[in-house]
């Protein structure tokens, strides 16, 4: 997409302003939206996360600097090429009427907790197309955790006091299961609720590979880091 | 020699003038024809209840039975029209109830339609027969209660797409024993239904040709209203899955056999929920299918799709979600010869995904689709050289809406805009009545439609053109527009007001998120009275500055015998 041959500029101010108030936050609330030189913002959704080294939406990533030169800063097009996840902000596009798109949106709102967090939180898993993406809104809305991910294995650690979460979740049948084993829309249709355990409790769902990725994770400490 | 036909026979004559812009046309030749004509008439379709009032509606037209209404502008479906805009039905009903207009049948679309207004309706018209409501909101099932209960002749209830109130289960109950002239019932859009009711339905009404059931019929129920009803014509499943707990086999069995027996279904629909396993039951009417909607089936893609479109070779219209992708199109292609509608909706209408179809799969289509003439296509990408193609393969297109779902999007390939290949689209396909434009956009593409699209009816724009002089070579080229909606494009007021008295050839215009400002509109609205030109303004009524050279968010202008409208809501301004 060449921003210079975008000449329309929607000069909505209403609607960009509607979308900037009630732009989605996952942060814990309480917590101020902070903008990076690049325009990026933390505390909005993402639609992956730029500490795993995903070539997903590198070249929107592209797109919207040059955005920011062109002065279309609240440009709804331009933020929405940041991510695909906020294309969806665009109102009325793509022009599809409400009742095939509410046939079409199965909405699926579960809980996740995290051990030590005084409340829960709730996220839509229809809105992620991977494990990934997941993992990196979980890391958006618990904010103190970043992503390390190694071999199979998903996990999340509070880098303050080396803390490692592993990402469960209670299937169907009421199981709790570790998240990573199915493929993603087989996930989504069984999972009920994600707790993130610590994983000095998860012990006894996957021993073996734990204790693997304990090794390794203290071996890639002493590397350089994912990010 | 016609002055000297009695009365009698000129409306004889005129009997066999039936579509009612030929029956508009006859009425402009005299004075005397107008007057026959007018008393002829029966089918009236008025397509902005605000250009006219139901007063002159009876007025003009006393022998009227079949009435179809349009309200709400084209781009409310997409959420860019505030909810209380208008367009309700009531005024209609009511002013129809104290004439003494025998009613038949009542065709409404973005309509706001209350209970009472269906109560009205039902208790006012002995010989009401018909009721289709499309994309309607403002009603329960209290008032589909009143049409079941009270409309005695009943032969046709279709409810496409409504927002309806579902409260009590009961309406489907309120048809009487005595109901046995039913011909066509949709409920597709509702949650619930009784099902005990829907079957005791079924079983009285044998002239029953088409029956589109909602997600709440499940397989069963399913099987046992075809046994009753083996001379459907048109169907629209339920839910498509069996219960993992119930005997599987048997209510499989069961339904290949009653399905067999179905031999003059012609028209499928439904599978809003699907178990791919049961499709199976189905292939046996695939070959005699000429129409096939699949596009809110999320559960059946990948190879039982494929499947499925191989065994039906005679299919006229298609409409399928994205799933079915690039290569499933070409499997179209060369199993659907007859093919001449081709719908394909994004299965991620947030547009926060992909779609899994591109230009390859329309080339494909049009390669081995020669007589295709409708087409909506939600893609990821287009190119002008497969436009070009398309446009040599297919050159007999009524309507062309193209939706790229990143609505800026050049050619990926050669990274220009679509002008090329959407001018040569209008250029080859001279009968084009309707078309949707996307993809990035010059001044160009509307300098081609201008010169070649001259039977264009309706356009439609979003994100496109570059100054004034597009939407003015549109304006001045396309003598037969009637609807031109515009979105998020560079056209002021300049372009706006430079042949006012277009407008009045013109159904409407609707303008959103452009460079039109409140000067422009009020300088239209002052030189053509015979227009209402709306300005919609959702902000607080405050902040407006009501300064001229303000940019207007929302305007929506049409022509109209009957002034203002009194109806009109706080945030709907009519400039005069």
């Amino acid at each position: 997409m060449s921003p210079e041959n975008r000449n329309y500029m929607p000069e909505s101010d209403v609607v960009g302003l509607n979308l900037k108030e009630t732009e989605l936050t996952l942060g814990l609330p309480g917590e101020t939206r902070v903008t990076t030189d690049t325009g990026v913002k933390f505390g909005t959704k993402r639609g992956f996360s730029e500490t795993i080294d995903l070539n997903l939406g590198r070249s929107n990533v592209k797109c919207h600097d040059k955005v920011c030169d062109d002065e279309l800063e609240n440009d709804v097009l331009g933020g929405a090429t940041k991510s695909l996840t906020e294309k969806a902000q665009l109102v009325g596009w793509p022009p599809v009427r409400a009742s095939r798109k509410n046939v079409m949106k199965s909405c699926k709102f579960i809980k996740v907790a995290v051990d030590g967090a005084p409340y829960l939180r709730k996220v839509d898993l229809e809105m992620y197309n991977s494990y990934q993406q997941l993992l990196s809104a979980l890391e958006d809305m618990f904010s103190c955790l970043t992503i390390r991910n190694y071999l199979s294995e998903r996990k999340l650690m509070d880098p303050a006091n080396g803390v490692e979460y592993v990402a469960t979740y209670e299937d169907r049948d009421g199981d709790w299961m570790l998240v990573g084993d199915v493929p993603w829309k087989m996930f989504v249709e069984s999972c009920k609720r994600v707790r993130l355990m610590k994983s000095s409790e998860a012990i006894g769902l996957a021993p073996r590979t734990h204790k693997n990725v304990q090794a390794q994770l203290r071996k890639s400490l002493s590397q350089a880091s994912l990010e | 020699m016609m002055n000297y036909f009695p009365d009698e026979v000129l409306e004889h004559v005129f009997d066999f003038v039936t579509s009612h812009r030929d029956r508009n046309a006859v009425s402009l030749v005299c004075k005397l024809w107008y007057r026959v004509e007018r008393f002829s008439r029966q089918r009236v379709f008025i397509g902005n209840c605000y250009a006219i009032s139901p007063e002159r509606l009876i007025d003009r037209f006393p022998g009227v039975k079949a009435l179809t209404l349009k309200g709400k502008p084209h781009f409310a479906d997409f959420n860019l029209v505030p909810q209380d805009w208008g367009g309700y039905v009531q005024p209609w009903i009511e002013a129809l109830a104290r004439s003494r207009i025998g009613l038949e049948e009542l065709r409404l679309k973005r309509m706001v339609v209350s209970d009472e207004s269906l109560d009205v309706l039902s208790r006012s018209f002995t010989n009401f027969k018909s009721l289709v409501l499309v994309s309607c909101e403002g009603f329960t099932t209290d008032g589909l209660e009143a049409i079941a209960a009270n409309c005695r002749f009943l032969r046709e209830l279709d409810l496409q797409e409504n927002e309806i109130e579902e409260k009590k289960n009961l309406w489907l109950g309120c048809f009487p024993d005595s109901c046995t002239s039913l011909v066509s019932l949709n409920f597709a859009c509702l949650k619930e239904i009784n099902l005990v009711a829907l079957e005791r339905l079924v079983a009285r009404n044998p002239n029953l040709k088409s029956l589109k059931l909602n997600r709440a019929v499940p397989l069963e129920a399913l099987q046992r209203i075809l046994m009753r009803a083996p001379q459907l014509v048109d169907l629209g499943t339920g839910s498509f899955v069996l219960d993992r707990d119930s005997d599987d086999s048997e209510t499989y069995r069961k339904l290949r056999g009653t399905i067999l027996k179905c031999r003059s279904i012609r028209n499928l629909s439904g599978f809003l929920e699907v178990a791919p396993r049961c499709l199976p039951a189905i292939y046996p009417i695939c070959l005699n299918l000429t129409y096939l909607n699949l596009s809110y089936a999320a559960g059946i893609h990948g190879s039982e799709l494929i499947k499925l479109i191989r065994l039906c070779g005679k299919l006229q219209r298609l409409w399928i979600l994205d799933y079915i992708g690039d290569k499933g199109l070409e499997i179209v292609a060369s199993t659907c010869k007859d093919l001449q509608e081709l719908r394909v909706f994004p299965s991620d209408p947030f547009g926060a995904g992909h779609a899994a179809v591109t230009e390859t799969g329309l080339v494909a289509i049009s390669s081995g689709c020669p007589k295709l003439n409708s087409l909506l296509y939600f893609c990821q990408q287009m190119t002008n050289a497969a436009l070009i193609a398309v446009a040599k393969n297919c050159p007999n297109f009524i309507r062309f809406r193209l939706c790229i779902l990143d609505p800026t999007k050049p050619d990926p390939v050669t990274m220009q805009p679509l002008d090329e290949g959407f001018g040569a689209i209008v250029q080859s396909s001279k009968r084009l009545r309707r078309l949707s434009l996307s993809g990035l956009l010059t001044d160009r593409v509307f300098l081609y439609i201008g010169m070649y699209a001259e039977q264009l009816e309706m356009l439609s724009i979003a994100f496109a053109g570059e100054s004034d002089k597009g939407m003015l070579y549109v304006l001045n080229g396309c003598k037969k527009l009637r609807k031109l909606e515009i979105r998020d494009s560079p056209f002021g007021d300049m372009a706006l007001l430079r042949d006012v008295g277009k407008y009045e050839t013109m159904r409407s215009l609707w303008m959103s998120s452009c460079d039109v400002t409140l000067g422009g509109c009020k300088t239209l609205a002052k030189q053509m009275p015979r227009l209402n030109v709306e300005i919609i303004n959702e902000n607080d009524q405050m902040e407006f500055a009501h300064e001229d050279s303000q940019k207007v968010e929302k305007m929506y202008l049409y022509r109209t015998l009957v002034g203002p409208r009194k109806d009109a809501p706080e945030f709907v301004w009519t400039l005069v």
